[in-house]
């Protein structure tokens, strides 16, 4: 199936779900509904050319409540945060944080993540959780064992490539086996524990 | 006469490792400056990408610790990593303005806000509170006949309600310090294009396809080096590129070119440590 849509296109209307742009309206924090589609924030996009439903027509998705095909879809995880739409937006709206409550949405309703993003930003997270700060071995260990794991044949596709740009940074002296660790860790622990709104599991793909 | 300013500095996880020469060079340049960065005593990851990426409030929670933190010395908090920044200024925000968030993190973290630590980036400050004519006087060797692209990437001038010392569009704060250090400023389209940043690492496809378009606009513009003042753009733009033709572009961190016009030592160690070799370009310039 062919995910892709044509700039302009209509967006079709498949299931409405009239909760769903209130949802995302209070959990990214941005008034949604003042979109008129001038699709600005399209053509400022750095990764529209790799993302399934562009920028603009995820809000008109939203706003149509088209919950299936929104949190579905590939274009949430390709949004970097680079903040270009939301500063060029005419209705002051800003698409980073909308992204970040639609990916929450997304893990806590079991739909699939893009893989690779996912276990890098869980890597990370887990880096952090341990040490207090992010710790690039150790990171990339767990993140490429995750690759392994879930995309046998992505792992051998980028290896060669990440081990020689691993090797230069090795030499010019950039990479710290030993990891940094913070004095008081219970305060990270206490943040990761009370101060989350995300789980810290792997979500349960109902795929 | 001279009197040394004091902030309060927090380096972020990379100034230790793939931004190496960003710490360095930002600690050597502001010792020369006289300004004194007192580093911010148990300080955690800002949370980068990931953690709002996965986790809003998480990515909202961990650089709260470090404005917290901050608070005790009551000084500003210089940043030298741009997405470090935007998350301190994102949190420091937050806890001021929204009661229940402040509240739930005093709890956790046992403290008072008060917000007498205002997160500040490196270069802001650098513009802001630095006499111009000090900063001249400190030129001894200018970049004449270096053509430097100023690059700023994202999250350094977006958005420009969290950021706004700039044009989030057109900024020109880099240009201008680069012009005082004696190079010649390059007029260009890509200084707020992005990089691709952290996918640098999950989707490295999308990260050299960005890289190159930057690197080729600053060629085409007819600079011969860019400049950038954040450490994941520098090594993505450093690593990334991927020419079809013409030589490879070196790219410098703001505050090793401002340490080259001061003629401070330890410049050419910073730059072996490049992936693209600086030397000789700054050999053909006659500035090494």
């Amino acid at each position: 199936m062919n995910d892709t849509m044509a700039l302009g296109e209509e967006a079709p209307v498949v299931a409405t779900d009239l909760t769903f742009s209130d949802t995302v309206q209070r959990r990214g924090g941005e008034d949604i509904r003042s979109c008129f589609y001038c699709q600005k924030c399209t053509a400022g996009c750095p990764t529209a050319y790799i993302m399934d439903v562009k920028p603009a027509q995820l809000l008109r998705m939203i706003q149509l409540g088209n919950r299936e095909k929104v949190l579905s879809s590939r274009a949430i995880w390709m949004c970097i945060g680079c903040e270009a739409c939301g500063t060029r937006c005419p209705n002051q709206i800003r698409l980073a944080p909308v992204m970040d409550a639609l990916r929450q949405m997304a893990l806590d309703e079991g739909y699939a993540p893009e893989t690779a993003i996912y276990s890098l930003h869980r890597s990370f997270l887990d880096s952090i959780r341990l040490w207090g700060r992010m710790h690039e071995v150790t990171m990339l260990a767990e993140f490429k064992t995750r690759e392994l794991l879930t995309e046998f044949p992505v792992f051998f596709q980028g290896l060669l490539g990440d081990m020689k740009l691993g090797a230069d940074l090795f030499l010019s002296g950039k990479l710290a086996f030993i990891p940094d660790r913070i004095k008081r860790m219970e305060e990270i622990k206490a943040l990761y524990r009370e101060a989350s709104s995300a789980p810290s599991q792997d979500p349960e793909v109902s795929e | 006469m001279s009197t040394v300013t004091r902030y309060t500095y927090y380096p972020g996880c990379t100034s230790e490792t793939t931004a190496v020469e960003f710490g360095r060079s930002t600690e050597a340049v502001c010792e020369a400056l006289d300004i004194e960065l007192v580093e911010l005593d148990d300080w955690n990851c800002c949370g980068a990408s990931s953690a709002h990426t996965l986790d809003h409030e998480l990515g909202l929670a961990l650089p709260g610790r470090n404005v917290a933190l901050a608070q005790e010395a009551g000084r500003d908090m210089v940043i030298p990593c741009p997405a470090c920044y935007q998350h301190c200024r994102d949190a420091d925000i937050r806890m001021r303005e929204d009661e229940s968030w402040r509240e739930k993190m005093e709890r956790i973290l046992h403290f008072q806000y008060e917000g007498s630590a205002r997160p500040r980036h490196l270069l802001e400050v650098l513009s802001n509170d630095l006499d111009e004519d000090k900063l001249k006087e400190m030129v001894t060797k200018p970049l004449k006949g270096l053509k430097v692209a100023s690059y700023y990437g994202c999250v350094l001038v977006r958005p420009p309600e969290l950021t706004g010392w700039d044009d989030p569009e057109h900024p020109m704060t880099m240009d201008r310090l680069m012009g005082l250090l004696g190079a010649e400023i390059i007029d260009w389209s890509y200084k707020v294009d992005c990089c691709g940043a952290s996918m640098t690492l999950s989707r490295g496809d999308i990260v050299a396809e960005l890289s190159t378009k930057i690197v080729e606009g600053a060629a085409e513009a007819g600079a011969d080096c860019i400049v950038s003042a954040c450490g994941m753009c520098e090594i993505n733009l450093d690593t990334r590129q991927s020419l079809t033709a013409g030589e490879k572009m070196p790219v410098f961190y703001l505050t090793e070119l401002m340490a080259l016009a001061f003629d401070l030592p330890d410049v050419e160690k910073w730059l072996r440590r490049h992936s693209v070799d600086p030397r000789p370009l700054l050999r053909k310039r006659g500035l090494l």
